[in-house]
């Protein structure tokens, strides 16, 4: 183990933000979820008892009748405002004063960083470059993510849990977010910064980044495999490929998203664009998964291959 | 006054003169006394009420006019769920995020004062402002750190408003802006990124235009693009560079898009924004919880 690789990643100065994500993400996941179980406990409570569900107040904050529901944002909201503000500030000079902000040498462009690495919130970008090819990673992808995040609140039909933290009333929708945001968008940012060294190889944590290390991959097209060499064969047989796993993927998600008797309720409620387009963001979700499995693992460049774009 | 000296007069010229200026010093040691009295009551001196319109009273109806009636503060309701106000809801996220954005502006006009967006200056400004000006590099550092945390803050404020499903009627709208908010927030973090012209700038600018080259239709590598006529001189990327590579052009329309491009526009989806939290009901929550018998049959057309 080269600790000293460890901790010169870690302590760069923008590295920094990423290790406070680290640190925040799983704090305030526990935090929304611990709030999440509460209210569902709440709710098997009000669903086991409709005499208690008519008189409760439905939240697991406390409550007595006779309380103001709402109270004056002058002096109890402000305060927390000004409060928050000060703490803030305060970390911000004691970050600022302990640690410097990165200045390289200046701008020369005969002289390759190696690793050239973008700013961390873009590395699941460039993560994103090992498994497509740079319209798809850079363009195409991005706006879909973008697109898809915007197009949530019309996809979901589920009445449910809007304003309180649940699980139980929202599991598919709570799963799928974590998956984008967690699974794939954060583990993208930390492998971008952690693992990936000079040539974008990938090092394990605690190797040592050797600059003249050469890995001379054997990457291979999928159609190759099966000995098809026509640019026609190729193309039809790729878009057979693609065409297939969108096939499994959107039945492996319908059968997700009408896992039971509630969920199916909820499926019932949208509408066929709703659903379309749920389907869509989602396959499209997966390539990515998709692609990382058949590139680190089985070494596949591209599944589809065309004269005009490859996948 | 005048009258009183008049009577006066046979008790001789003098005297009255006497009793005269003596009555006037009295009238100002009063006059005096009063301003005096006044100043313990701030409140309900002319310069306070100009100013306030009302008074800062416990009473409930002041506390409120204070909110409304003044201009950063009307954008919060007079009176809020009670339980918004904790912590645990809202994480206070979005309120950070735009604590950060103020501070960023401020940080940022300062070191605009120091900041040459030339290929011939830039570097060196960053070395006087990191060496030679008061302050300067805690200037620098500050803008660098509230930028990464301000990317945090927004992710995980994005984090919330979905665990908490904000984005549910009435606010589908609002959660659009916000994601239009959350990438303005990234591209200004990046464009500030090439600023300083070093190493570290520049080679990532580098690389993330270097996507731009492969853009469907619009770069002159992307698929349909050579087709379209693109070259690496109209394509995408020459217009976000000012030229086919990374130089002085680049630097200058980074310079303009992070300090008056993006935040002007971002400043226009935050004033949505925010109007849309306040005319969709205010934050979402806590609201009370929904059973699964309660559930409304959808609307159909």
């Amino acid at each position: 183990m080269d600790w000293v690789q460890l901790w010169e990643i870690t302590t760069l100065p923008d590295n920094v933000p990423i290790v406070l994500l680290i640190l925040v993400i799983p704090f305030y996941t526990w935090y929304g979820l611990r709030q999440a179980f509460a209210n569902d406990r709440l709710i098997d409570r009000l669903e086991a008892d409709p005499e208690m569900a008519k008189t409760h107040h439905r939240k697991t904050q406390p409550w007595k009748p006779g309380w103001a529901r709402e109270v004056q944002v002058w002096p109890y909201l402000l305060r927390m405002e000004f409060l928050v503000a000060i703490i803030v500030t305060f970390i911000l000079m004691v970050w600022s004063i302990t640690l410097d902000a990165p200045l390289e040498e200046p701008a020369n462009p005969s002289l390759t960083m190696n690793p050239a690495k973008a700013p961390w919130y873009f590395l699941g970008l460039q993560e994103m470059l090992v498994y497509f090819d740079p319209w798809m990673a850079g363009v195409v992808l991005p706006t879909l993510i973008l697109v898809g995040l915007m197009v949530i609140p019309y996809m979901d039909t589920n009445p449910l849990g809007n304003g309180y933290y649940t699980y139980k009333q929202r599991k598919f929708a709570i799963w799928a977010f974590f998956f984008g945001f967690i699974v794939l968008w954060l583990s993208m940012v930390v492998i971008g910064t952690f693992i990936r060294g000079p040539g974008w190889i990938w090092f394990w944590p605690g190797q040592t980044w050797d600059h003249n290390k050469l890995i001379f991959e054997a990457n291979r097209d999928l159609p190759d495999m099966f000995g098809i060499t026509s640019m026609l064969g190729k193309s039809l047989f790729g878009g057979a490929v693609v065409g297939l796993f969108a096939l499994v993927t959107a039945l492996g998600v319908h059968k997700l998203f009408t896992w039971n008797a509630f969920n199916r309720k909820i499926y019932n409620r949208m509408s066929l664009i709703q659903y379309v387009l749920l389907q869509f963001f989602l396959v499209t979700m997966m390539l990515l998964p998709a692609k990382m499995v058949a590139r680190l693992i089985f070494r596949i460049k591209y599944v589809w291959v065309t004269p005009w774009f490859n996948i | 006054m005048a009258d009183d000296l008049k009577e006066q007069k046979p008790a001789g010229k003098g005297v009255a003169l006497i009793d005269g200026v003596l009555k006037e010093v009295k009238n100002l040691k009063d006059k005096a006394l009063d301003d005096v009295q006044s100043l313990k009551k701030p409140q309900k001196t002319q310069l306070f009420k100009s100013i306030f319109r009302v008074t800062h009273d416990e009473k409930p109806r002041n506390r409120a006019l204070g909110i409304l009636s003044n201009v950063f503060l009307h954008l919060h309701p007079a009176k809020i769920n009670r339980d918004a106000v904790a912590y645990n809801y809202t994480w206070g996220m979005g309120g950070i995020t735009f604590y950060l954005f103020i501070v960023l502006t401020f940080t940022g006009v300062l070191l605009m004062f120091y900041y040459h967006p030339t290929k011939v200056q830039a570097f060196r400004d960053i070395l006087y402002l990191e060496h030679d000006v008061p302050f300067g590099k805690l200037l620098r550092n500050m803008h660098r750190w509230a930028a990464h945390l301000m990317i945090i803050t927004v992710w995980l404020h994005m984090f919330r408003v979905f665990l908490t499903g904000s984005y549910k009627k009435p606010r589908e709208f609002n959660w659009m802006v916000g994601v239009i908010l959350m990438l303005l927030t990234m591209l200004l973090s990046f464009t500030g990124y090439l600023l300083p012209d070093d190493q570290l700038g520049f080679w990532a600018v580098t690389v993330g235009t270097n996507m731009a080259r492969a853009t469907p239709l619009l770069g002159h590598e992307g698929p349909l693009g050579p087709e379209l006529g693109m070259t690496a001189f109209n394509d995408v990327r020459f217009a976000l560079l000012g030229g086919s590579i990374v130089d002085s052009n680049a630097l200058l329309r980074a310079y303009i898009w992070h300090c008056i491009a993006i935040p002007l526009i971002a400043g226009i989806f935050m004033a949505v924004h925010f109007w849309r939290v306040r005319k969709d009901g205010g934050i979402s929550g806590p609201a009370p919880v929904m059973l699964e018998s309660e559930i409304k049959k959808p609307r159909r057309f």
